[in-house]
């Protein structure tokens, strides 16, 4: 039987979730040897043309034509899959949707009328239907690795939706907020980075969005007992993520 | 007479989105036009009104390759700005993470991303099949710049442990000391790899470029330096703006990066390395000739060689600055805020990536400016294109398309930071 052919497509990001399939450098040959690389343009340039098994799609929707060829892009893929904070909540470029981009094209650009952009930056799954989605701002590459042995397998890949706190229980690591008034958004943000930020005494900035029904009215009560400013918690939630609709909630509640 | 168009959509084997469309007319160039179609972000836009200290994990999210580059200008323009002096703990610890970066970037780069244009290949993956302990040796090494960058900033792309002022936490010196076999075995293997890189059939070709890059009186330059220039500039960043231009062109997300005067210049390794060869390390040095490269190298298709000689550099400089570790103590300096204005240059893989902020008594940030380096060799990549293309007449369709897109790759163009760049496209008349 031939091996499944995977294509790995981008949109606007920073090339980053792509990289960290290319950083599984223990791996690379071995995947390599798995799955037809049919379609990765970062990587080579070799065509050999859809359909393809599986695709992985990096970065979200800000042009009319990207908001196109996502639509062609599912219909020529088996499973989609899509990688990372700008393909599954549109990214930092989705600030633009809390702002008028008009505006913002021209603070940055001498010609506006050359730049065509959408105002909103949007996930994947808001254009078409997604089969699995790995968070992450970037994507852990552990996590990468297991979704491809998952999809390879034909099973559900092991990614749990539970919070950053419980990643810092299993490690042993001291909590920020509790033992020095760090504000954190571990009690509100999904597991998977590996506990980076409290690792080093830094409190979690929601690289991998808001965990599943996240309380994020209670720990932004709490951390105004702290001394964060409406301002300072709008900001907290508005980053990453930031049109992620649990944290986008939470950011508009603090405008 | 017959009108060639050569075009090519959508360029592989670069970071982000570009094309390239050249029109011939029998023997004249009509245009030549390297555009940039990665979509628009507006970072220096949304920059405003946030955090002084966001600056860094923000702008680092314009480039998943050289995330150190804008963490490192972020910094330092932060740093000049609140008035902050590193210590010299703090400084070699972000030198060392930046030469994680250089290894990382730099190995993609030639081994994976260049090397198959001078092997007839589509991939690193191609390359595998035939030269398997080639790539395998390739990747050991890319993998050793990430575990730079792991071990000091907790993840290579988009590391979570710099901050203004320095780093979240220090590192032990016991894991930094661990890595040093490790960096002693890559020594020889960048060396190995220039050499085995010099045996590849390189198009004869010479640019006359004007060399633009940092410049620090004892070190070659990576994380910091006065900007120098191959026909007698010698500025601070501050002085950025006086010398230097960006302007917006219909057919580009990117700006286009230009001297004062207009003219084009190059930035990047071609250039540090002819700025900078004395201070490369005797080692790199003779790797470099070894690998028949001259004090200064013109010939752009050869920017492979430089790019791995640096990486011999990088690695060494690592593990010289590993030995002499000491954990910075404290691990950050802070200061209250105060309303200022700083610069911040520094030697991303690509080249200069500058950056300017003001900030307000609370340390707001009121203005952001971010010059990748991408959009600063914009007009010289299509300056070398057409001086490309007008030698290369007599090569046929294909030939001619292959060669228009390793003179783009020969700048590892990074178009996610440019934006503010590539489809291919020759057109003959």
């Amino acid at each position: 039987m031939a091996n499944p052919k995977l294509a790995v497509w981008k949109f606007a990001s920073c090339d980053g979730c792509q990289l960290t399939l290319l950083d599984c450098e223990d791996e690379l040959l071995e995947i390599a040897g798995k799955l037809d690389i049919a379609e990765f343009l970062e990587a080579t340039s070799g065509h050999s043309g859809g359909p393809y098994d599986i695709s992985l799609v990096e970065g979200s929707i800000t042009t009319a034509h990207d908001a196109e060829r996502i639509q062609e892009i599912r219909r020529i893929s088996g499973t989609l899959i899509t990688i990372g904070a700008c393909a599954t909540a549109g990214g930092i470029q989705s600030l633009r949707n809390f702002a008028d981009v008009e505006e913002f094209t021209r603070q940055v650009y001498a010609h506006p009328d050359y730049i065509s952009t959408l105002a909103t930056s949007t996930p994947i799954s808001d254009h078409v239907k997604v089969d699995f989605e790995l968070r992450g701002c970037p994507v852990s590459k552990r996590q990468l690795l297991e979704l491809i042995a998952a999809t390879l397998a034909g099973r559900k890949p092991h990614v749990p939706k539970t919070s950053q706190c419980t990643e810092c229980k299993a490690h042993g690591t001291v909590c920020v907020t509790v033992a020095q008034g760090i504000p954190c958004l571990g009690p509100v943000t999904q597991a998977g980075c590996g506990n980076l930020c409290p690792s080093v005494g830094r409190g979690c900035y929601g690289c991998f969005g808001p965990k599943e029904a996240p309380n994020a009215a209670a720990l932004s009560a709490h951390l105004a007992t702290l001394g964060q400013t409406p301002r300072g918690l709008r900001d907290l939630y508005r980053s990453f993520n930031a049109a992620a609709p649990d944290f986008e909630t939470e950011s508009r509640r603090h405008d | 007479m017959t009108e060639r168009v050569i075009q090519v959509d959508a360029l592989a084997r670069v970071e982000g989105e570009g094309a390239l469309y050249v029109k011939l007319n029998g023997q004249e160039l009509e245009s030549c036009e390297f555009r940039i179609f990665e979509p628009p972000r507006f970072f220096e836009a949304f920059l405003q009104g946030r955090a002084y200290g966001e600056a860094p994990d923000i702008t680092s999210r314009i480039c998943g390759i050289c995330p150190i580059a804008y963490i490192a200008s972020a910094c330092q323009a932060m740093e000049m700005a609140l008035g902050i002096t590193l210590s010299p703990e703090i400084e070699a610890l972000r030198r060392i993470l930046y030469c994680g970066e250089w290894i990382q970037s730099h190995t993609l780069h030639a081994a994976m991303l260049h090397a198959p244009d001078f092997l007839g290949l589509d991939s690193a993956i191609d390359i595998a099949k035939l030269h398997p302990e080639l790539v395998r040796k390739a990747l050991r090494l890319k993998k050793l710049g990430n575990t730079l960058m792991e071990t000091i900033g907790g993840r290579a792309v988009h590391p979570v442990n710099t901050r203004v002022g320095g780093f979240y936490a220090a590192p032990d010196a016991a894991k930094l000391q661990a890595l040093l076999p490790e960096l002693d075995w890559g020594v020889a293997a960048a060396r190995e790899l220039t050499l085995a890189f010099a045996g590849f059939d390189f198009p004869a070709d010479a640019g006359d470029y004007h060399f633009v890059s940092l410049s620090h009186p004892e070190l070659y330059p990576i994380d910091q330096g006065r900007i120098v220039s191959s026909r007698g500039l010698d500025i601070a960043p501050a002085e950025y703006d006086d010398h230097f231009v960006e302007e917006h062109v219909a057919r580009s997300n990117a700006l286009h990066g230009r001297m004062r005067d207009g003219t084009a210049y190059l930035t990047g390794p071609l250039a540090r390395y002819a700025n900078n060869f004395a201070k490369l390390s005797p080692t790199a040095q003779a790797t470099a000739h070894e690998a028949g490269l001259g004090a200064v190298e013109t010939n752009p298709f050869k920017s492979i060689l430089v790019r791995m000689v640096e990486v011999q550099y990088a690695v060494e400089e690592a593990a010289r600055l590993i030995r002499a570790y000491r954990a910075p103590n404290p691990s950050f300096i802070a200061v209250p805020p105060r309303a200022g204005v700083g610069h911040g240059a520094s030697e991303a893989p690509r080249g200069i990536c500058y950056h300017r902020y003001e900030i307000d008594a609370e340390g707001r940030i009121v203005s952001a400016r971010i010059v990748p380096p991408t959009s600063q060799n914009q007009p010289q990549i299509e300056r070398d294109l057409a001086r490309v293309v007008r030698a290369n007449l007599a090569l046929d369709e294909a030939a001619l398309k292959l060669r228009c897109e390793q003179t783009i790759r020969n700048y590892d163009p990074c178009i996610s930071c440019a934006t503010h760049f590539l489809k291919l496209t020759v057109e003959r008349g």
